[in-house]
């Protein structure tokens, strides 16, 4: 404003000036012939003039003015320490100390600094990578049947189980936009690449809503919408495995969420996405790897299905509660379930259940967030219409394959107890039993009943690493017992993530 | 005007009489900023704090029960150096209150009104838990306690400017309390002035510079990692020498840790809170809370100085 205002004054000074230099520069003869008129112009311009050049010099002796007043007002602040300045001792011992300190802590910037482009909330983007490997072998002849979660470890010596890179921040004062893009190596060396989640969220809506759009993890029980580094084993809940295929249920989509007005926390979630896709396992799903093996579900031949109508994507209701027990006591309580059309017939569909239940006990003088214990406990059943499928594999006019139309009905559950028994060090726990009822296909490793029990130890040196040691027994119907053992290492880069709950 | 409407429909969905000049209902992130903003607020406001004043703070479960709160929060009061990062973003994710959002008058960022110290040059966790504006405990020190409570009594002139009045002079009456305290909290320890302290953790640096002690010497080798049996040894070496014979301890850290020092080193171990309510008796009131951690620490350096040679 200041320097505005007086370029503008110069600048009407500078034309009075150049007019009257035009007005002096006039031919003679056109002076003589108004030689009364101009006399008085004269007068009037450099009575003009006189008035700009007082205007401009009273603006700037009231700038000065302004400046001293403002450069007192910030003196008097600055020399003023609350409270110890109006105490009795005017200067706190220490107070050299302090000016000293303060100097050598925020020294001026340089050209050799280094330039911290993340972290310390003062970017727009937080950035963060995360790497989970293991390595570990198994009896198992077929580790990759034997694992069901895509970043489970699948195979003898080494497996890099995850690469993650996030990107998060505040899009505008309307969204919150979050990206994870994922990435790990098969057994065959070839780098997989998913953009996993990208998604935003509202963080301006009224009446308690909050909408999330983009792809994203379906919102179904507790191990689903989380990603692999945040589990506290080493490989994911077979449930999840057989329910939601190794990628997880997740796909493009919109979620609605209200925190329902109740004296406890409850919210009430309601999600629509694609029904087809290898995201999609239970529903229109795909194989993974395209290849013929892997696009059977149960025996039967996926077809073709598009989305013709509304009924035909993926819906998933969940509503969550949760209250403290005492002050060190929490449990979060959820129902979820997710309904949508299968491709294993040209009207068939799929509805998953899922109760999930979290109890957790933490110090209240808690270090580091240690001692604690936790319980969690997923428990979920799918109705599965699976269609008629015939095949004459070989053209002799009998039926290698007949199988029936019939409702396939599966069950599962995992619960994991985990116990951080001193700072940085957990205990865990984990059973899990998968079951379905016999069908007309059979065996069927994909619904044949076993179960896991899951002993492991984990070491985070601190929360930007860690080290597990895990143990998996396996029995499987039809296949026999396996032992397997694997040693799980994370490391993470970038902006301190927040935990959810 | 907008947020006013929906604070308003908020009793009306659950079916409660929207009252006539309802409480500000105020979330502070840990205790110290509760005890100062009951200080300003008066009855005129209810005060939660989401950290219990005996836990880490910098550890704290995002437990959906806190998501409630902050959804129904009037103002929300944040350190917001860094002592929260691991848990406060989780929450706000999903709060969805507006009347809370950044640059909102009612978000109250508390580092914003202090000068911190120990901003590191470089970000490298190799050197341990940094952080990166500085370290964020910053209200062990009364001078710093005055101006956020400055700056939260602002937020309630605004908020409820026909309590100003009240909230202006509840302001003036807990600064000059402070002053008074400040001054008699300085002549407690001025005897000590210059004498080493021992830590778990550096929390201590604001403390340390108000009162003249040199609380530089941490059983933790790094911030954030345990203590290793070559640092410790370190430590005992560097107390004897320089004559330390105080390690204070806060009540989340492993006491059996420092006990073991202090017998290798003849220093006794001092229980003090960071936090209000932390120890019996200083529930809620800052100044009751300086009052004991200067009285307990000037004792304990009375006590040591009394057993020298």
């Amino acid at each position: 404003m200041k320097t505005v205002g007086s370029f503008g004054l110069a600048g009407s000074a500078g034309l009075a000036w150049s007019l009257l230099l035009a007005c002096t520069l006039m031919p003679e003869a056109a002076l003589r012939a108004q030689e009364t008129g101009q006399a008085t112009e004269i007068q009037q311009l450099q009575q003009q003039l006189r008035k700009l050049q007082e205007n401009f010099e009273e603006t700037l002796r009231q700038q000065h003015r302004q400046i001293e007043a403002l450069q007192k007002q910030i003196d008097a602040l600055q020399s003023k320490t609350p409270a110890g300045a109006t105490s009795p001792t005017p200067a706190a011992p220490g107070s050299p100390n302090e000016v000293k300190e303060t100097q050598e802590t925020k020294p001026a910037w340089s050209p050799t600094a280094p330039i911290t482009l993340f972290g310390g909330q003062r970017n727009y983007l937080n950035l963060s990578f995360d790497a989970l490997f293991a390595a570990g072998s198994s009896t198992a002849d077929d580790i990759p049947h034997l694992q069901l979660g895509g970043h489970d470890p699948v195979q003898r010596g080494f497996t890099v189980q995850n690469l993650e890179t996030v990107f998060e921040g505040y899009v505008d004062p309307y969204f919150r936009g979050q990206a994870s893009l994922v990435g790990h190596i098969a057994p065959d060396g070839d780098f997989h690449f998913e953009a996993e989640e990208a998604y935003l969220v509202t963080i301006a809506l009224p009446a308690n809503l909050q909408v999330k759009a983009g792809q994203f993890l379906t919102e179904f029980g507790r191990i689903n919408p989380t990603h692999p580094h945040t589990w506290s084993f080493v490989d994911a809940p077979l449930v999840a495995g057989r329910f939601f295929g190794a990628e997880g249920l997740r796909n493009p989509g919109a979620r609605i969420s209200w925190i329902v007005p109740t004296p406890f926390y409850s919210e009430l979630f309601f999600t629509v996405q694609n029904s087809q896709g290898s995201t999609a396992y239970s529903f229109r799903g795909s194989g993974e790897h395209g290849g013929p093996e892997d696009n059977l579900i149960f025996g039967r031949e996926r077809i073709g299905r598009e989305t013709d109508r509304i009924g035909d994507m993926l819906f998933a209701p969940r509503y969550a509660v949760s209250f403290d027990l005492t002050e060190n006591q929490t449990v979060l309580i959820g129902a979820s379930a997710a309904f949508g059309p299968n491709n294993s017939g040209p009207d068939t569909d799929t509805q998953i259940f899922g109760m999930d239940f979290l109890w957790k006990w933490k110090s209240p003088r808690h270090h580091r967030g240690f001692p604690f214990v936790a319980w969690q406990t997923e428990v979920m059943a799918r109705r599965f219409e699976a269609g008629a499928f015939a095949l004459d594999e070989n053209g002799d006019g009998l039926l290698d394959v007949d199988l029936p139309r019939e409702t396939l009905w599966d069950y599962g559950l995992y619960s994991q107890l985990t116990w951080g028994f001193q700072e940085r060090w957990v205990a865990g726990l984990r059973g899990d039993w998968v079951s379905g009822e016999r069908g007309a296909f059979y065996p069927d490793p994909d619904r044949d009943t076993r179960w896991r029990i899951s002993p492991n130890l984990t070491w985070f040196p601190t929360e930007f690493s860690k080290l597990r040691l895990q143990y998996n027994y396996d029995d499987r119907e039809n296949i026999g017992v396996d032992h397997s053992v694997w040693l799980q290492f994370e490391f993470m880069l970038g902006s301190h993530a927040a935990h959810k709950f | 005007m907008k947020t006013k409407t929906l604070f308003g429909l908020f009793p009306l969905v659950v079916g409660l009489p929207l009252a006539a000049h309802a409480k500000l209902n105020v979330v502070t992130t840990t205790p110290d900023f509760a005890a100062v903003a009951k200080a300003i607020g008066g009855d005129r406001v209810d005060v939660t704090a989401l950290a219990k004043p005996t836990e880490d703070p910098h550890f704290v479960d995002a437990k959906p029960s806190l998501i409630l709160k902050l959804n129904k929060a009037d103002v929300l009061i944040e350190g917001r150096a860094e002592l929260e990062i691991g848990w406060l973003p989780a929450l706000l994710q999903g709060v969805r209150n507006p009347r809370i959002a950044i640059g909102a008058p009612s978000r109250v960022l508390a580092s914003e009104v202090v000068e911190l110290v120990e901003v590191p040059t470089t970000l490298d966790r190799s050197r341990g838990d940094v952080h990166a504006v500085g370290n964020p405990h910053f209200m062990i020190d009364p001078v710093n306690a005055v101006l956020v409570a400055r700056r939260i009594a602002d937020a309630f002139c605004s908020l409820d400017p026909a309590a100003a009045e009240a909230y202006r002079s509840n302001l003036k009456t807990f600064s000059d309390r402070l002053d008074a305290k400040l001054a008699e909290w300085q002549k407690l320890l001025a005897p000590f002035k210059g004498q080493r302290v021992v830590a778990y953790h550096n929390s201590w640096p604001y403390f340390a510079r108000r009162f003249g002690l040199q609380i530089d010497l941490f059983l933790e080798p790094k911030p954030g990692l345990p203590p290793t049996p070559a640092h410790l040894a370190d430590v005992m070496a560097k107390m004897k020498e320089s004559e330390a014979r105080v390690i204070i301890v806060q009540p989340y850290l492993n006491r059996r840790t420092a006990e073991s020092v202090a017998r290798n080193t003849g220093a006794v171990v001092v229980d003090v809170a960071d936090f209000p309510g932390a120890v019996k008796g200083t529930e809620d009131d800052y100044v009751k809370f300086m009052d004991h951690l200067v009285v307990s620490l000037a004792n304990a350096l009375g006590q040591s100085s009394a057993k020298k040679p």
